[in-house]
């Protein structure tokens, strides 16, 4: 019994849904436009972490040590800071090394290569680089690398650029935080607003068939067997219209994704749609289903009074 | 079979469309409701469907007090009561024979069974050859048997049509009037509000006229007399 009221109510809803066929579109659309927008939130929020983590990527703090400690003094301080959670990787760049650097960067300037050469021995020391897992760490990175020379003697660390820098990497940290901050609550407005542009839609299209619901209830119909194919007809809208939207962001993510590219080297906005296709189609169907057929449901509810 | 005990229907202290109403009719009668506009003819019928309730007095149906039952019992009461509007209000996508089909459909009736009967009863009508049709492709008068069929075919005790001629022409209303008699004599008791003095007339059956909200006539084999 169960069954075949549910294959009656499935029916109605699909035939319905053919039937009004230009109901169904003006409602799609509009549904369609609806789940759009919640999908570029989620490249936008794949565009703008992988371009912060781009910038903070390029963050890093450097420790000079003074040219006369033994390499090993210096590989111990890197162990030990490479064993800090906050740290991603350390890179070591010994003496010698920094010296061929400074030449290879500087072989145009004559008179600075001739003064090198006049010295006889070695005046850079060794640099470590030290990325943090986020910006905010560095701050602690810093301080760890104090205390560690502190009981050698401040002698064996030349200067950490992090002091230097201290203001640009607070600042960026900031306007990091507020961008993300940001992002959060534009999300949450443009739902908002999609997921009431989604319930009016739904509202009008089933005013048009109040009275239809008034003559179900009258000739005997229960109500879960009124409201059932609006509700299968929910359903479909939210199904297509998630289709829909999914098929517009191709050709867009098309053009877009060069633009991206020359801006932010290393983010494709292609190889994300097309990686998280699946997750993606699967957020906006079940936002667009579910939105849709709770909207059927609140909108019949109202005329299922009788 | 049904039974109006003192009902009083007030929507405001300036608008009352009952008052008092106490009305009683048996089985396999037939009876026209007559009386001018507003006379309270289809409130009494509404309070009957449940389609709104009394502000005193009660309503019965089969021995059975229509406002004390629970909303989801009310599919049950509107299952052995067929109605037929003045306008129709068929479901406008479904063709004439899901229309029809629907009130079985929803009373939970086998697909056999509804495949059955609803040819039968679309014959009964006269309108075997418009099966396929949607209401807008049909006359006024073939709506409204599109309607009767629809009334009639869960085999319900009583039929209600409130104004069911009021739009249609002489000779639609002359055919709507036959099948409602031809109903009644299979055994269906029928009440017919209506102000088309000539179909009173011809039935030559029970009159109950009515006027602001009370019943002044109730003539056993009467004519129209508002």
């Amino acid at each position: 019994m169960i069954f075949t009221k549910l294959k009656r109510v499935t029916k109605a809803g699909f035939v319905n849904f053919w039937r009004n066929g230009w109901v169904s579109l003006s409602a799609i659309l509009v549904v369609a436009i609806t789940l759009f927008t919640i999908g570029s939130l989620i490249f936008s929020k794949a565009v703008m972490e992988a371009a912060l983590g781009h910038i903070e990527d390029k963050v890093d703090i450097s420790v000079y040590f003074k040219n006369d400690i033994e390499e090993k003094d210096v590989l111990a301080i890197k162990d030990s800071v490479a064993k800090l959670d906050e740290v991603k990787g350390v890179e070591y760049i010994s003496a010698a090394k920094a010296l061929e650097d400074f030449k290879e960067r500087n072989k145009n300037n004559a008179i600075l290569m001739q003064s090198i050469e006049e010295l006889d021995k070695n005046p850079l020391g060794a640099v470590i680089n030290i990325k943090a897992k986020q910006i905010s760490q560095y701050g602690s990175v810093a301080k760890f690398l104090e205390s560690k020379s502190e009981p050698l003697g401040d002698s064996i660390i030349d200067k950490v650029n992090y002091f230097q820098n201290k203001k640009i990497i607070d600042r960026l940290s900031k306007i990091l935080d507020s961008a993300r901050n940001l992002g959060l609550i534009v999300s949450f407005v443009l739902v908002a607003v999609s997921i009431l542009v989604t319930f009016n839609t739904i509202r009008l299209a089933i005013y048009s068939s109040r009275d239809e619901i008034e003559v179900m209830r009258l000739v005997g119909a229960s109500n879960q067997f009124a409201s059932g194919p609006f509700i299968v007809e929910g359903a479909m809208y939210g199904f297509f219209s998630a289709l829909i939207a999914m098929i517009i962001f191709y050709p867009l993510v098309v053009w877009v994704d060069p633009k991206i590219a020359s801006v932010f080297s290393g983010v494709s906005l292609l190889r994300y749609y097309i990686d998280n296709f699946g997750q993606i189609f699967a957020i906006l169907l079940g936002i667009g289903v579910l939105v849709c057929s709770i909207s059927s449901l609140i909108a019949v509810r109202r005329y299922l009074k009788i | 079979m049904i039974f109006f005990d003192k009902v009083s229907k007030i929507y405001s202290k300036t608008s009352i469309a009952l008052e008092g109403v106490s009305l009683s009719i048996g089985a396999k009668e037939f009876v026209s409701l007559v009386g001018h506009s507003g006379a309270g003819k289809s409130t009494l019928l509404k309070l009957l469907l449940a389609e709104e309730a009394p502000s005193k007095g009660s309503v019965y149906f089969e021995s059975v007090n229509v406002h004390s039952l629970p909303k989801r019992k009310l599919p049950m009461l509107r299952r052995k009561i067929g109605v037929v509007f003045q306008e129709f209000r068929l479901l406008s996508n479904k063709t004439v024979y899901e229309n029809v089909a629907f009130a079985m459909e929803a009373a939970g009736r086998l697909s056999k069974e509804i495949e059955e009967s609803v040819p039968l009863v679309l014959d009964l009508v006269d309108l075997a050859d418009k099966i396929s049709r949607f209401p807008d492709e049909l006359s006024g008068g073939e709506r409204q048997k599109v309607a009767i069929a629809r009334a009639i075919i869960n085999r319900p005790d009583l039929v209600v049509a409130d104004e069911p001629t009021g739009n249609l022409d002489p000779i639609s209303t002359r055919e709507v009037i036959n099948i409602f008699e031809k109903i009644n004599k299979l055994g269906t008791t029928i009440i017919i509000a209506t102000h088309n003095k000539e179909v009173v007339d011809s039935l030559g059956r029970r009159v109950v006229t009515m006027e602001k909200g009370k019943i002044i006539r109730d003539d056993k084999s009467g004519g129209y007399h508002a």
